[in-house]
């Protein structure tokens, strides 16, 4: 097992930079997720890491040593594709077996090291199968298995479970979750299924183009979101954005926001004239709270643990609710939403978060 | 009747070009072929009948139907490996390192296209001659020349070394093979520490084998109906003392030289039927070692 070190680390194809001055510390044992959208630089990153792919910028360390000129192969990693890249002609035995074969391994070790996957993974049965007589589900596992074999210091997962269907998703999920409590070796896991990322990670580190946005544990992203992007991006149902008018009146914080009365805030640091205030789904309520407003119901979505409102408010801004009762609801009814200021999230118009010093609220 | 014909008429009308051709200038000569092979004719008077008397002439009697036999599977045994060879060897090269360099692929392609023109065969010769490019290079380097084509022992060699350099259409096929194996298997193999040569053994010639078996097969067929190249060299006639006498250039003799051409309408079905059994046993023995992505078990 090995933490890893990234320092400065770039990568430049030609003119075009994809990842820049990238700063990272990689716990020894930890489930760290690489998150963001297509293009952010994370499925880079991880084949940086790997090996498969130069650095242009900056140094990788795994334990103490630097990577930098070293081959994929002497990094003691293993990887799972997101292909699952298994070699068609070959048993799911030979694939398990294949990458042992380099390393001079002797023939009952190589054998020792296969059956314990196979036991691990539950595929003892499907070993003398090749891969196209296997589901998706039973590819993934072998592909796991494969990198497990190589007792690696470093396991690197490449978004390997989005060619799986939802349901064999979630059990994926559960699944690799189990196992990396059961190796405890480091994993470092790329997907853009931000769901996938808060229910595996130790930590999570945010990317957008290239730079990482916040690294935190999936609570402190959820909770404290560094910025608007992350605020964004973590969170399903997606996190309401208003924009606001903040001014300085009696020394609080008045905001005024399209379709709700006018609030102040107390201990606000800094009071940018065009702020963003956040909140979660989750926290609107439909009993009360420090501010409320009227709203006019414009969709239902019934999830049967939960029912999603899709409301107006009065400037016509539309506002998710996410609501736990069984209270049915019909479109066009007309409703008082409201909300804590202890759950509102405050960003500058730069978009970076603004954080009371205090969370004591009052109403003006 | 009048509704089929209104219904059908415009496919079959556009269709008959094809039919006259496949009729009159394919199947009908291949059935005339097959009756003249048991007729002596000599395109002067009538054929007539004489059984396997052809056939059993062509096995027991006539030395150079195995001369020419033995020339032709040497040369196909010689020139079918080394073209595949280089043409692999080749699609690799441009495969790795000038992936994106379409102009390369076309002038390796050029030989092949130029390779089976009268022209090129004319140029061999003289590259080979006694007094030709390849003689004075060699002297260069102190090596003294030699007659590789009128000596018998080196003719067919020059014959192999043209074929080799005609590598165009089997190389765009591998290449094309090549592209289609996911790199991702390379990535993997290479994240495993899996050396070149046995990525190139394991994973490169397996997932290539139904390309290979492909251009084996034709380039097999290919080889065994080789004409032009070896008739301009040997001047027709199949010298050096018959180490250029390909089967196809007996037959060619044989029937429009001293016009037997019951006996080679034989020939040709014999020819026929050797690349038949060769493409049949490289289909037979195809399962054990070609692997389809897509085969039901």
């Amino acid at each position: 097992m090995a933490g890893l070190t990234l320092r400065n680390v770039g990568k430049r194809y030609g003119a075009l930079s994809v990842i820049q001055g990238l700063n990272l510390d990689i716990r020894d044992g930890e489930f760290l997720v690489l998150v963001g959208p297509s293009g952010c630089g994370k499925s880079t990153l991880l084949r940086m890491i790997a090996g498969l792919e130069d650095i242009t910028d900056g140094t990788i360390a795994i334990g103490p040593k630097i990577v930098n000129d070293l081959p994929a192969s002497k990094r003691e990693l293993s990887m799972v594709f997101q292909s699952y890249a298994l070699y068609p002609h070959m048993t799911v035995a030979k694939n398990l077996a294949f990458g042992l074969q380099n390393f001079k391994m002797p023939k009952a070790e190589v054998e020792r090291r296969v059956a314990e996957a196979a036991r691990i993974l539950q595929i003892e049965k499907l070993m003398e199968r090749k891969p196209r007589q296997l589901s998706g589900g039973q590819k993934q596992r072998v592909a796991i298995g494969r990198a497990i074999v190589r007792e690696p210091q470093l396991f690197l997962f490449d978004e390997p479970l989005s060619n799986l269907d939802a349901e064999l998703r979630v059990q994926m999920r559960a699944e690799l979750a189990s196992l990396y409590t059961r190796l405890g070796t480091t994993m470092i896991y790329v997907t853009h299924d931000q769901v996938e990322a808060m229910t595996m990670a130790s930590r999570i580190v945010v990317l957008r183009g290239g730079h990482i946005e916040q690294v935190g544990t999936p609570q402190e992203l959820y909770e404290r979101p560094q910025n608007l992007f992350v605020a964004g991006f973590i969170g399903s149902p997606k996190i309401n954005m208003l924009q606001a008018n903040l001014s300085q009146v009696n020394g609080l914080t008045e905001a005024r926001v399209a379709g709700l009365p006018a609030f102040s805030i107390p201990n606000l640091p800094s009071a940018p004239a065009n702020a963003t205030l956040c909140v979660r789904p989750a926290d609107v309520r439909l009993d009360g709270g420090d501010v409320t407003a009227s709203v006019t119901v414009k969709l239902v979505e019934y999830l049967g643990s939960e029912t999603l409102l899709h409301v107006a408010l009065t400037s016509g801004q539309t506002v998710l609710v996410s609501h736990g009762g069984r209270s049915a609801f019909r479109m066009g009814d007309a409703l008082t939403i409201g909300f804590d200021l202890t759950d509102l999230h405050y960003f500058d118009d730069a978009g970076q978060r603004i954080e009371p010093t205090q969370n004591e609220s009052r109403l003006q | 009747m009048n509704r089929f014909i209104a219904r059908n008429g415009p496919a079959y009308a556009f269709l008959l070009p094809w039919f006259l051709g496949f009729f009159l200038l394919a199947l009908g000569p291949i059935l005339a072929s097959l009756y003249l092979s048991f007729t002596r004719y000599d395109m002067v008077a009538e054929p007539r009948w004489v059984g396997f008397d052809n056939y059993v002439y062509m096995f027991t009697r006539d030395r150079r139907f195995w001369k020419a036999l033995n020339v032709t599977f040497t040369y196909v045994a010689l020139a079918v490996p080394a073209r595949l060879i280089m043409a692999l060897v080749v699609a690799m090269l441009l495969d790795k390192g000038l992936r994106t360099i379409g102009v390369y692929r076309a002038i390796f392609y050029l030989p092949s296209l130029l390779g089976s023109s009268i022209a090129i065969a004319i140029l061999w010769r003289q590259l080979f001659a006694a007094d030709g490019v390849v003689n004075r290079v060699l002297a260069d380097f102190g090596i003294p020349s030699h007659a590789w084509i009128t000596d018998p022992n080196t003719s067919i060699y020059t014959l192999v070394l043209l074929a080799m350099w005609q590598f165009g259409s089997p190389m765009l096929i591998f290449l094309a093979g090549l592209r289609s194996i996911p790199r991702d298997l390379y990535e993997a193999a290479e994240i495993d520490g899996t050396p070149k040569w046995r990525q190139f053994l394991r994973i490169t010639l397996p997932l290539l084998a139904p390309v290979i078996f492909f251009n084996l097969v034709l380039q097999t067929i290919e080889a065994f109906k080789t004409f032009s190249s070896a008739f301009i060299i040997s001047n027709g006639s199949g010298a050096p003392a018959d180490s250029l006498l390909f089967y196809t250039v007996y037959l060619f003799n044989e029937a429009f030289k001293f016009f037997r051409m019951g006996y080679a309408s034989a020939l040709a079905w014999v020819l026929l039927i050797i690349i038949a059994v060769f493409t049949g046993i490289a289909f037979l023995t195809s399962k054990y070692w070609v692997h389809y992505e897509n085969e039901r078990d």
